[in-house]
Protein backbone atom coordinates (compact mmCIF):
# COMPACT_ATOMS: atom_id res chain seq x y z
CA UNK A 1 0.00 0.00 0.00
CA UNK A 2 1.54 3.28 -0.87
CA UNK A 3 1.50 5.65 2.52
CA UNK A 4 -0.79 8.65 2.21
CA UNK A 5 2.64 11.54 2.66
CA UNK A 6 3.85 10.34 -0.60
CA UNK A 7 2.81 12.48 -3.16
CA UNK A 8 0.72 11.78 -6.20
CA UNK A 9 -0.08 13.72 -9.72
CA UNK A 10 1.72 17.73 -10.15
CA UNK A 11 3.18 17.25 -6.48
CA UNK A 12 5.04 14.15 -7.24
CA UNK A 13 6.62 15.89 -10.53
CA UNK A 14 7.34 18.81 -8.74
CA UNK A 15 9.51 16.72 -6.32
CA UNK A 16 11.04 14.87 -9.40
CA UNK A 17 11.56 18.47 -10.76
CA UNK A 18 13.54 20.07 -7.80
CA UNK A 19 15.77 16.97 -7.32
CA UNK A 20 16.86 17.47 -10.71
CA UNK A 21 17.35 21.23 -10.69
CA UNK A 22 19.25 20.25 -7.66
CA UNK A 23 21.64 17.67 -10.05
CA UNK A 24 22.07 19.87 -12.65
CA UNK A 25 23.77 22.69 -10.18
CA UNK A 26 25.59 20.37 -8.64
CA UNK A 27 27.03 18.48 -12.12
CA UNK A 28 27.43 22.16 -13.86
CA UNK A 29 31.02 22.24 -12.94
CA UNK A 30 31.35 18.78 -14.09
CA UNK A 31 29.71 19.21 -17.68
CA UNK A 32 31.53 22.49 -18.44
CA UNK A 33 34.89 20.92 -17.87
CA UNK A 34 34.42 18.03 -19.83
CA UNK A 35 33.26 20.12 -22.75
CA UNK A 36 35.76 22.39 -22.28
CA UNK A 37 38.63 19.34 -22.01
CA UNK A 38 37.43 18.79 -25.78
CA UNK A 39 37.80 22.11 -26.93
CA UNK A 40 40.42 24.22 -28.24
CA UNK A 41 42.06 27.34 -25.98
CA UNK A 42 41.05 29.58 -29.19
CA UNK A 43 37.33 28.01 -28.18
CA UNK A 44 37.44 28.77 -24.89
CA UNK A 45 39.20 32.93 -25.48
CA UNK A 46 36.37 33.90 -28.02
CA UNK A 47 33.38 34.21 -26.44
CA UNK A 48 30.44 32.54 -25.86
CA UNK A 49 32.60 29.15 -25.04
CA UNK A 50 30.51 26.60 -26.93
CA UNK A 51 27.85 24.03 -24.64
CA UNK A 52 28.56 20.92 -26.42
CA UNK A 53 31.42 18.83 -26.99
CA UNK A 54 34.49 19.81 -29.38
CA UNK A 55 36.54 17.46 -31.31
CA UNK A 56 39.91 17.99 -29.63
CA UNK A 57 39.04 15.15 -27.00
CA UNK A 58 41.60 12.80 -28.00
CA UNK A 59 44.42 15.40 -28.92
CA UNK A 60 43.56 17.56 -25.17
CA UNK A 61 44.05 14.16 -23.50
CA UNK A 62 46.87 12.77 -24.63
CA UNK A 63 48.81 16.01 -24.87
CA UNK A 64 47.96 15.86 -20.91
CA UNK A 65 49.21 12.44 -20.52
CA UNK A 66 51.97 12.08 -22.23
CA UNK A 67 53.52 15.85 -22.03
CA UNK A 68 51.52 17.51 -19.13
CA UNK A 69 53.84 20.89 -18.07
CA UNK A 70 56.35 20.07 -16.36
CA UNK A 71 55.87 16.43 -15.84
CA UNK A 72 53.29 14.11 -17.89
CA UNK A 73 49.68 13.52 -16.23
CA UNK A 74 49.99 9.70 -16.65
CA UNK A 75 53.75 10.08 -14.21
CA UNK A 76 51.63 11.73 -11.36
CA UNK A 77 48.28 9.50 -12.07
CA UNK A 78 50.78 6.60 -11.18
CA UNK A 79 52.25 8.40 -8.23
CA UNK A 80 48.98 8.68 -6.62
CA UNK A 81 48.35 5.62 -7.43
CA UNK A 82 51.13 3.93 -5.79
CA UNK A 83 50.13 6.70 -2.94
CA UNK A 84 46.26 6.31 -2.23
CA UNK A 85 47.05 2.49 -2.50
CA UNK A 86 50.12 2.60 0.03
CA UNK A 87 47.87 4.79 2.30
CA UNK A 88 44.26 2.40 2.29
CA UNK A 89 46.61 -0.82 2.48
CA UNK A 90 48.85 0.31 5.10
CA UNK A 91 45.81 1.48 7.14
CA UNK A 92 43.71 -1.31 7.14
CA UNK A 93 46.29 -3.98 7.81
CA UNK A 94 48.02 -1.69 10.85
CA UNK A 95 44.17 -1.04 12.43
CA UNK A 96 43.25 -4.60 11.87
CA UNK A 97 45.80 -6.18 13.78
CA UNK A 98 46.16 -3.31 16.50
CA UNK A 99 42.49 -3.45 17.28
CA UNK A 100 42.96 -7.43 17.15
CA UNK A 101 45.24 -7.14 19.72
CA UNK A 102 43.17 -4.74 21.72
CA UNK A 103 40.15 -6.82 21.89
CA UNK A 104 41.49 -10.30 22.06
CA UNK A 105 44.30 -9.84 24.72
CA UNK A 106 44.96 -8.68 28.00
CA UNK A 107 48.40 -7.06 28.50
CA UNK A 108 50.00 -4.40 30.95
CA UNK A 109 49.66 -1.30 28.22
CA UNK A 110 46.30 -2.44 26.90
CA UNK A 111 44.44 0.57 27.66
CA UNK A 112 47.42 3.32 27.24
CA UNK A 113 47.76 2.28 23.83
CA UNK A 114 44.54 2.68 23.28
CA UNK A 115 44.11 6.23 24.03
CA UNK A 116 47.46 7.11 22.53
CA UNK A 117 46.01 5.46 19.21
CA UNK A 118 42.56 7.59 19.96
CA UNK A 119 44.33 11.04 20.68
CA UNK A 120 45.69 11.23 16.68
CA UNK A 121 42.13 11.99 16.24
CA UNK A 122 42.69 15.21 17.85
CA UNK A 123 46.40 15.69 15.39
CA UNK A 124 45.16 15.92 11.65
CA UNK A 125 48.70 16.72 9.55
CA UNK A 126 47.23 20.30 8.97
CA UNK A 127 48.15 20.99 12.48
CA UNK A 128 51.41 19.58 13.05
CA UNK A 129 52.56 20.59 9.15
CA UNK A 130 56.02 22.44 9.89
CA UNK A 131 57.58 19.62 12.72
CA UNK A 132 56.07 16.90 10.58
CA UNK A 133 57.60 17.81 7.21
CA UNK A 134 61.03 18.60 9.86
CA UNK A 135 61.17 14.56 10.28
CA UNK A 136 60.49 13.64 7.11
CA UNK A 137 63.33 15.78 5.89
CA UNK A 138 65.35 14.39 8.92
CA UNK A 139 64.82 11.04 7.90
CA UNK A 140 65.64 11.51 4.28
CA UNK A 141 61.69 10.64 3.42
CA UNK A 142 61.66 13.90 0.99
CA UNK A 143 60.58 12.64 -2.59
CA UNK A 144 60.21 9.08 -1.99
CA UNK A 145 56.57 6.79 -1.73
CA UNK A 146 57.54 6.22 2.09
CA UNK A 147 57.65 9.58 2.93
CA UNK A 148 53.92 9.94 1.03
CA UNK A 149 52.53 6.83 2.80
CA UNK A 150 53.96 6.68 6.24
CA UNK A 151 53.24 9.32 7.55
CA UNK A 152 49.08 9.41 7.03
CA UNK A 153 49.02 5.50 7.76
CA UNK A 154 48.49 5.51 11.33
CA UNK A 155 44.05 5.42 12.09
CA UNK A 156 42.41 6.28 15.01
CA UNK A 157 38.83 5.42 13.15
CA UNK A 158 39.93 2.33 11.16
CA UNK A 159 41.28 1.33 14.70
CA UNK A 160 37.94 2.26 16.66
CA UNK A 161 35.69 0.89 13.43
CA UNK A 162 37.52 -3.05 14.20
CA UNK A 163 36.99 -3.14 17.51
CA UNK A 164 33.52 -2.33 17.07
CA UNK A 165 33.59 -5.26 14.74
CA UNK A 166 35.38 -8.09 17.14
CA UNK A 167 33.35 -6.86 19.86
CA UNK A 168 30.15 -8.38 17.81
CA UNK A 169 31.96 -11.64 17.08
CA UNK A 170 30.11 -14.25 19.56
CA UNK A 171 32.74 -15.65 21.85
CA UNK A 172 31.87 -18.97 21.41
CA UNK A 173 33.60 -18.61 18.20
CA UNK A 174 36.90 -18.27 20.20
CA UNK A 175 36.19 -20.93 22.78
CA UNK A 176 35.50 -23.63 19.53
CA UNK A 177 38.83 -22.08 18.05
CA UNK A 178 40.68 -23.01 21.20
CA UNK A 179 39.00 -26.44 21.62
CA UNK A 180 40.04 -26.95 18.19
CA UNK A 181 43.72 -26.48 18.86
CA UNK A 182 43.99 -23.13 17.00
CA UNK A 183 46.18 -20.25 18.14
CA UNK A 184 45.76 -16.55 18.01
CA UNK A 185 47.23 -16.21 14.73
CA UNK A 186 44.96 -19.11 13.01
CA UNK A 187 41.75 -17.32 14.64
CA UNK A 188 42.97 -14.18 13.00
CA UNK A 189 43.94 -15.51 9.55
CA UNK A 190 40.99 -18.45 9.24
CA UNK A 191 37.63 -16.66 11.18
CA UNK A 192 38.72 -13.10 11.79
CA UNK A 193 39.69 -12.27 8.95
CA UNK A 194 37.02 -13.65 6.60
CA UNK A 195 34.08 -12.47 9.01
CA UNK A 196 35.78 -8.61 8.69
CA UNK A 197 35.56 -9.29 4.72
CA UNK A 198 32.79 -6.35 4.52
CA UNK A 199 33.82 -4.19 6.63
CA UNK A 200 37.44 -4.27 4.79
CA UNK A 201 35.99 -3.77 1.48
CA UNK A 202 33.51 -0.96 2.52
CA UNK A 203 36.75 0.65 4.51
CA UNK A 204 38.75 0.23 1.31
CA UNK A 205 36.58 2.96 -0.76
CA UNK A 206 36.85 5.54 1.91
CA UNK A 207 40.33 5.56 2.51
CA UNK A 208 41.07 4.84 -1.42
CA UNK A 209 39.64 8.32 -1.88
CA UNK A 210 41.03 9.41 0.98
CA UNK A 211 44.53 8.43 -0.65
CA UNK A 212 44.21 9.67 -3.72
CA UNK A 213 42.72 13.30 -2.83
CA UNK A 214 45.59 14.51 -0.36
CA UNK A 215 46.88 17.86 -0.85
CA UNK A 216 49.04 19.25 1.07
CA UNK A 217 51.05 16.61 2.28
CA UNK A 218 52.15 16.15 -1.38
CA UNK A 219 52.67 19.47 -1.64
CA UNK A 220 54.89 19.89 1.32
CA UNK A 221 57.38 16.83 0.28
CA UNK A 222 57.33 16.48 -3.28
CA UNK A 223 59.99 18.68 -4.46
CA UNK A 224 61.00 17.12 -7.39
CA UNK A 225 58.53 17.26 -10.00
CA UNK A 226 58.68 14.08 -10.73
CA UNK A 227 56.88 13.01 -7.27
CA UNK A 228 54.09 14.77 -8.02
CA UNK A 229 50.77 13.66 -7.22
CA UNK A 230 48.19 14.68 -9.92
CA UNK A 231 45.75 16.25 -7.10
CA UNK A 232 48.40 18.48 -5.98
CA UNK A 233 50.76 18.43 -9.36
CA UNK A 234 47.47 20.20 -11.30
CA UNK A 235 48.15 23.32 -8.88
CA UNK A 236 51.41 23.86 -10.83
CA UNK A 237 49.70 23.95 -14.29
CA UNK A 238 47.38 26.98 -13.17
CA UNK A 239 48.00 30.16 -14.06
CA UNK A 240 49.50 33.22 -11.64
CA UNK A 241 49.07 36.53 -12.30
CA UNK A 242 47.67 37.16 -16.51
CA UNK A 243 49.80 34.32 -17.92
CA UNK A 244 48.35 32.29 -20.54
CA UNK A 245 47.73 28.79 -19.91
CA UNK A 246 46.23 25.78 -21.90
CA UNK A 247 42.98 25.66 -19.86
CA UNK A 248 42.11 22.23 -22.15
CA UNK A 249 44.53 20.74 -20.89
CA UNK A 250 44.12 21.91 -17.20
CA UNK A 251 40.11 20.33 -17.64
CA UNK A 252 41.22 17.51 -19.22
CA UNK A 253 43.67 16.74 -16.25
CA UNK A 254 41.65 18.04 -13.73
CA UNK A 255 39.13 15.00 -15.24
CA UNK A 256 41.73 13.03 -15.22
CA UNK A 257 42.36 13.59 -11.73
CA UNK A 258 39.05 12.51 -10.66
CA UNK A 259 38.21 9.53 -12.58
CA UNK A 260 39.62 7.09 -10.11
CA UNK A 261 37.72 7.88 -7.49
CA UNK A 262 34.50 8.49 -8.72
CA UNK A 263 34.74 5.18 -10.45
CA UNK A 264 35.11 4.21 -7.10
CA UNK A 265 32.39 5.47 -5.42
CA UNK A 266 29.92 4.88 -8.08
CA UNK A 267 30.91 1.66 -9.24
CA UNK A 268 30.77 0.69 -5.33
CA UNK A 269 28.11 2.74 -4.30
CA UNK A 270 26.44 0.60 -1.60
CA UNK A 271 30.13 -0.49 -0.02
CA UNK A 272 30.89 3.09 0.02
CA UNK A 273 27.63 4.58 1.90
CA UNK A 274 28.11 1.72 4.32
CA UNK A 275 32.23 2.75 5.21
CA UNK A 276 31.07 5.93 5.06
CA UNK A 277 27.65 5.70 7.48
CA UNK A 278 29.67 3.07 9.99
CA UNK A 279 33.14 4.90 9.84
CA UNK A 280 31.44 8.20 11.48
CA UNK A 281 29.61 6.03 14.12
CA UNK B 1 33.10 -3.28 27.18
CA UNK B 2 35.18 -6.23 27.59
CA UNK B 3 35.42 -9.90 26.07
CA UNK B 4 35.04 -12.26 28.31
CA UNK B 5 37.56 -14.56 26.50
CA UNK B 6 41.15 -13.89 25.34
CA UNK B 7 44.19 -15.20 24.77
CA UNK B 8 47.30 -15.43 26.23
CA UNK B 9 50.52 -14.72 24.92
CA UNK B 10 53.64 -12.60 26.60
CA UNK B 11 54.81 -10.71 23.52
CA UNK B 12 52.26 -11.09 20.55
CA UNK B 13 50.11 -8.22 21.52
CA UNK B 14 52.55 -5.84 21.63
CA UNK B 15 54.16 -7.32 18.24
CA UNK B 16 50.19 -6.69 16.81
CA UNK B 17 50.16 -2.91 18.07
CA UNK B 18 53.93 -2.01 17.36
CA UNK B 19 52.97 -0.68 13.67
CA UNK B 20 50.35 1.67 14.76
CA UNK B 21 52.29 2.59 17.66
CA UNK B 22 55.55 3.38 16.18
CA UNK B 23 53.94 5.53 13.36
CA UNK B 24 51.80 7.18 15.84
CA UNK B 25 54.86 8.00 17.66
CA UNK B 26 57.06 9.58 15.27
CA UNK B 27 54.59 10.70 13.16
CA UNK B 28 51.97 12.08 15.46
CA UNK B 29 53.39 12.85 18.99
CA UNK B 30 57.29 13.67 18.00
CA UNK B 31 56.38 16.56 15.84
CA UNK B 32 52.80 17.94 18.09
CA UNK B 33 55.73 17.69 21.10
CA UNK B 34 58.01 19.91 18.51
CA UNK B 35 55.31 21.95 17.42
CA UNK B 36 54.73 23.19 21.49
CA UNK B 37 58.34 23.47 22.10
CA UNK B 38 59.24 25.49 19.09
CA UNK B 39 56.22 27.35 20.04
CA UNK B 40 58.08 29.05 23.32
CA UNK B 41 61.25 29.84 21.02
CA UNK B 42 61.96 33.03 18.67
CA UNK B 43 65.08 33.12 16.44
CA UNK B 44 67.21 35.55 17.04
CA UNK B 45 67.18 38.10 13.96
CA UNK B 46 70.69 36.46 12.70
CA UNK B 47 69.02 33.45 12.65
CA UNK B 48 72.04 32.19 14.87
CA UNK B 49 70.31 30.55 17.30
CA UNK B 50 67.03 30.23 18.95
CA UNK B 51 66.03 31.99 22.30
CA UNK B 52 63.41 30.95 24.72
CA UNK B 53 60.44 33.63 24.91
CA UNK B 54 58.07 32.17 26.86
CA UNK B 55 54.59 32.70 26.05
CA UNK B 56 55.66 35.72 23.66
CA UNK B 57 54.64 34.55 20.60
CA UNK B 58 51.27 34.06 21.78
CA UNK B 59 51.19 37.20 22.79
CA UNK B 60 51.98 38.46 19.27
CA UNK B 61 50.02 36.28 17.45
CA UNK B 62 46.87 37.76 19.46
CA UNK B 63 48.40 41.59 19.10
CA UNK B 64 48.82 40.67 15.80
CA UNK B 65 45.93 42.44 13.62
CA UNK B 66 46.60 39.86 10.58
CA UNK B 67 46.27 36.82 13.03
CA UNK B 68 43.00 38.41 14.57
CA UNK B 69 41.65 39.11 11.11
CA UNK B 70 42.09 35.85 10.16
CA UNK B 71 40.24 33.84 13.20
CA UNK B 72 37.42 36.21 11.97
CA UNK B 73 37.63 34.86 8.40
CA UNK B 74 37.72 31.47 9.54
CA UNK B 75 34.34 31.91 11.19
CA UNK B 76 32.78 33.57 8.37
CA UNK B 77 34.07 30.89 5.96
CA UNK B 78 33.16 27.84 8.24
CA UNK B 79 29.62 29.18 9.02
CA UNK B 80 28.86 29.88 5.74
CA UNK B 81 30.37 26.36 4.37
CA UNK B 82 28.25 25.08 6.90
CA UNK B 83 24.91 26.83 6.49
CA UNK B 84 25.48 26.77 2.20
CA UNK B 85 26.09 23.01 2.13
CA UNK B 86 23.89 21.68 5.46
CA UNK B 87 20.97 23.38 4.06
CA UNK B 88 21.30 22.84 0.31
CA UNK B 89 21.73 19.12 1.35
CA UNK B 90 18.63 18.40 3.83
CA UNK B 91 16.26 20.40 1.12
CA UNK B 92 17.80 17.50 -1.44
CA UNK B 93 17.23 14.73 1.06
CA UNK B 94 13.66 15.70 2.23
CA UNK B 95 13.06 15.49 -2.34
CA UNK B 96 14.97 12.22 -2.55
CA UNK B 97 12.54 10.96 0.41
CA UNK B 98 9.71 12.15 -0.58
CA UNK B 99 10.38 10.57 -3.75
CA UNK B 100 10.67 6.87 -1.98
CA UNK B 101 12.52 4.00 -2.94
CA UNK B 102 13.07 4.96 -6.81
CA UNK B 103 15.65 8.08 -5.32
CA UNK B 104 18.25 5.40 -6.04
CA UNK B 105 18.97 6.85 -9.50
CA UNK B 106 19.24 10.63 -8.30
CA UNK B 107 21.59 9.41 -5.49
CA UNK B 108 24.48 8.20 -7.59
CA UNK B 109 23.92 11.65 -9.04
CA UNK B 110 24.11 13.73 -5.94
CA UNK B 111 27.28 11.44 -4.05
CA UNK B 112 29.92 11.56 -6.92
CA UNK B 113 31.37 15.02 -5.70
CA UNK B 114 32.18 13.29 -2.26
CA UNK B 115 34.78 11.69 -4.37
CA UNK B 116 36.34 14.82 -6.07
CA UNK B 117 39.10 16.43 -4.26
CA UNK B 118 38.92 19.57 -2.57
CA UNK B 119 41.78 20.85 -4.65
CA UNK B 120 40.14 19.59 -8.13
CA UNK B 121 36.38 21.08 -6.86
CA UNK B 122 38.68 24.49 -6.61
CA UNK B 123 39.61 24.14 -9.63
CA UNK B 124 36.57 23.51 -11.15
CA UNK B 125 34.56 26.35 -9.60
CA UNK B 126 37.84 28.87 -10.72
CA UNK B 127 37.43 27.87 -14.34
CA UNK B 128 34.25 28.99 -14.01
CA UNK B 129 34.57 31.94 -12.52
CA UNK B 130 37.72 33.57 -14.02
CA UNK B 131 37.30 37.05 -14.91
CA UNK B 132 38.44 36.76 -19.16
CA UNK B 133 37.24 33.19 -19.73
CA UNK B 134 35.12 31.94 -16.98
CA UNK B 135 30.90 31.01 -18.28
CA UNK B 136 29.51 32.49 -15.18
CA UNK B 137 31.63 34.87 -14.50
CA UNK B 138 30.82 36.03 -18.44
CA UNK B 139 26.93 35.83 -17.86
CA UNK B 140 27.72 38.38 -14.62
CA UNK B 141 29.23 40.39 -17.01
CA UNK B 142 25.93 40.66 -19.34
CA UNK B 143 24.07 41.73 -16.24
CA UNK B 144 26.57 44.36 -15.75
CA UNK B 145 28.53 42.84 -12.97
CA UNK B 146 32.43 42.85 -13.56
CA UNK B 147 33.51 39.62 -11.64
CA UNK B 148 37.68 39.47 -10.57
CA UNK B 149 37.86 37.09 -7.20
CA UNK B 150 41.64 38.05 -7.45
CA UNK B 151 40.78 41.67 -6.75
CA UNK B 152 38.03 41.51 -4.54
CA UNK B 153 38.15 39.74 -1.31
CA UNK B 154 34.10 39.40 -0.83
CA UNK B 155 34.27 37.49 -4.17
CA UNK B 156 37.11 35.72 -3.24
CA UNK B 157 35.03 34.78 -0.01
CA UNK B 158 31.98 33.75 -2.01
CA UNK B 159 33.83 31.44 -4.39
CA UNK B 160 35.76 29.21 -1.77
CA UNK B 161 32.90 28.86 -0.05
CA UNK B 162 30.79 28.26 -3.15
CA UNK B 163 33.42 25.15 -3.94
CA UNK B 164 33.87 24.16 -0.57
CA UNK B 165 30.08 23.67 -0.12
CA UNK B 166 29.76 22.27 -3.20
CA UNK B 167 31.68 19.34 -2.29
CA UNK B 168 30.63 18.67 0.96
CA UNK B 169 26.76 18.58 -0.30
CA UNK B 170 26.89 14.68 -0.58
CA UNK B 171 28.10 13.81 2.29
CA UNK B 172 25.72 15.96 4.07
CA UNK B 173 22.83 14.75 1.45
CA UNK B 174 23.49 10.96 2.49
CA UNK B 175 23.64 11.48 6.44
CA UNK B 176 19.86 13.45 6.04
CA UNK B 177 19.01 11.14 4.06
CA UNK B 178 19.78 8.09 5.99
CA UNK B 179 17.92 10.16 9.00
CA UNK B 180 15.25 10.82 7.36
CA UNK B 181 14.41 7.28 6.71
CA UNK B 182 14.76 6.48 9.72
CA UNK B 183 11.38 8.34 10.92
CA UNK B 184 8.54 5.60 11.48
CA UNK B 185 6.39 6.84 8.60
CA UNK B 186 3.55 6.21 10.82
CA UNK B 187 4.09 9.17 13.04
CA UNK B 188 4.24 11.22 9.76
CA UNK B 189 1.09 9.88 8.68
CA UNK B 190 -0.98 10.41 11.90
CA UNK B 191 0.37 14.09 11.40
CA UNK B 192 -1.19 13.99 7.88
CA UNK B 193 -4.61 12.26 8.42
CA UNK B 194 -5.05 15.36 11.53
CA UNK B 195 -4.40 17.94 8.53
CA UNK B 196 -0.59 18.70 8.97
CA UNK B 197 0.30 20.74 6.23
CA UNK B 198 3.55 19.52 4.33
CA UNK B 199 5.88 22.93 5.93
CA UNK B 200 4.04 21.83 9.29
CA UNK B 201 4.70 18.41 9.45
CA UNK B 202 8.26 19.36 8.60
CA UNK B 203 9.24 22.02 11.13
CA UNK B 204 7.14 19.86 14.03
CA UNK B 205 8.18 16.18 13.61
CA UNK B 206 10.86 15.76 11.14
CA UNK B 207 12.79 18.56 11.78
CA UNK B 208 13.48 18.08 15.44
CA UNK B 209 13.52 13.96 15.47
CA UNK B 210 16.52 14.91 12.60
CA UNK B 211 18.35 16.72 15.31
CA UNK B 212 20.99 14.38 16.49
CA UNK B 213 22.05 13.82 12.66
CA UNK B 214 21.78 17.73 12.13
CA UNK B 215 24.41 17.94 15.26
CA UNK B 216 26.44 15.34 14.42
CA UNK B 217 26.88 17.18 10.39
CA UNK B 218 27.35 20.67 12.57
CA UNK B 219 30.69 19.23 14.04
CA UNK B 220 31.38 17.29 10.69
CA UNK B 221 31.52 20.76 8.42
CA UNK B 222 32.89 22.91 10.84
CA UNK B 223 35.64 20.41 10.86
CA UNK B 224 35.76 19.89 7.56
CA UNK B 225 35.98 23.67 6.63
CA UNK B 226 38.93 24.16 9.19
CA UNK B 227 41.02 21.23 8.11
CA UNK B 228 40.27 20.08 5.05
CA UNK B 229 39.37 22.98 2.81
CA UNK B 230 43.29 24.01 2.14
CA UNK B 231 43.16 22.10 -1.42
CA UNK B 232 40.43 24.56 -2.23
CA UNK B 233 41.85 27.78 -1.28
CA UNK B 234 45.13 27.25 -2.03
CA UNK B 235 44.02 26.95 -5.73
CA UNK B 236 41.70 29.46 -6.02
CA UNK B 237 42.87 32.13 -4.40
CA UNK B 238 45.98 31.13 -2.36
CA UNK B 239 44.80 33.09 0.88
CA UNK B 240 44.61 36.27 -0.83
CA UNK B 241 43.67 39.09 -1.87
CA UNK B 242 44.96 40.99 1.50
CA UNK B 243 44.81 37.41 2.85
CA UNK B 244 41.00 37.60 2.64
CA UNK B 245 40.98 34.07 2.39
CA UNK B 246 43.85 33.10 4.70
CA UNK B 247 41.85 30.92 7.27
CA UNK B 248 43.66 29.28 10.46
CA UNK B 249 44.85 26.37 8.74
CA UNK B 250 46.41 28.19 5.29
CA UNK B 251 48.31 30.90 7.78
CA UNK B 252 49.91 27.68 9.54
CA UNK B 253 51.21 27.17 6.35
CA UNK B 254 51.72 30.53 4.76
CA UNK B 255 53.68 31.63 7.84
CA UNK B 256 55.38 28.46 8.53
CA UNK B 257 56.68 27.52 4.85
CA UNK B 258 56.34 30.01 2.67
CA UNK B 259 57.31 33.05 5.40
CA UNK B 260 59.55 30.80 7.32
CA UNK B 261 58.24 32.20 10.78
CA UNK B 262 58.80 29.11 12.71
CA UNK B 263 57.77 30.32 16.34
CA UNK B 264 54.74 32.11 14.95
CA UNK B 265 53.98 29.02 13.17
CA UNK B 266 54.31 26.73 15.41
CA UNK B 267 52.45 28.45 18.38
CA UNK B 268 49.56 28.33 15.87
CA UNK B 269 49.26 25.16 15.12
CA UNK B 270 49.30 24.71 19.87
CA UNK B 271 46.09 26.77 18.85
CA UNK B 272 44.56 25.02 16.61
CA UNK B 273 45.85 21.61 18.66
CA UNK B 274 43.43 23.15 21.08
CA UNK B 275 40.60 23.85 18.68
CA UNK B 276 40.50 20.90 17.05
CA UNK B 277 40.59 19.10 20.66
CA UNK B 278 37.75 21.19 21.74
CA UNK B 279 36.07 19.85 18.64
CA UNK B 280 37.15 16.09 19.29
CA UNK B 281 35.69 16.51 22.78
CA UNK B 282 32.23 17.86 21.60
CA UNK B 283 32.10 15.28 19.20
CA UNK B 284 32.51 12.35 20.96
CA UNK B 285 30.57 13.60 24.30
CA UNK B 286 27.33 13.76 21.17
CA UNK B 287 28.41 10.46 20.29
CA UNK B 288 28.07 9.38 24.18
CA UNK B 289 24.48 10.75 24.47
CA UNK B 290 23.44 9.17 21.02
CA UNK B 291 23.77 5.52 22.54
CA UNK B 292 21.81 6.17 25.40
CA UNK B 293 18.94 6.79 22.73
Amino acid sequence: MEGMVEKRGWGLWLTHLGLIAGICIICYPLYIALIASTLTQADLVTPPMPLLPGGHFLENYRDALFSGMSVPVWKMMANSMVMALGITIGKIAISLISAYAIVYFRFPLRSFFFWMIFLTLMLPVEVRIVPTYEVIAGLHLLNSYSGLILPLVASATATFLFRQLFMTIPDELVEAARVDGAGPVRFFLDILLPLSRTNIAALFVILFIYGWNQYLWPLLITTEPEMNTIVMGIKQMLPTGDQTVEWPVIMATAILAMVPPVVVVISMRNLFIKGLIESEK
Amino acid sequence: MEKRVFFRNRWLPYILVAPQIAVTLVFFFWPAGEAIYQSVFMPDPFGLKTNYVGLANFQFLFTDPYYRNSFATTAVFSFSVTAVSMSAALWLAVLADRVGKKAGGYTTLLIWPYAVAPAIAGVLWMFLFMPSIGVLARALGHFGYSWNHSLNGGEAMILVVIASAWKQISYNFLFFLAGLQSIPRSLIEAAAIDGASFSRRFWTIVFPLLSPTTFFLLVVNVVYAFFETFGVIHTITGGGPQQSTSILVYKVFSDGFVGQDLGSSAAQSVILLLLVGGLTIIQFRYIERRVQY
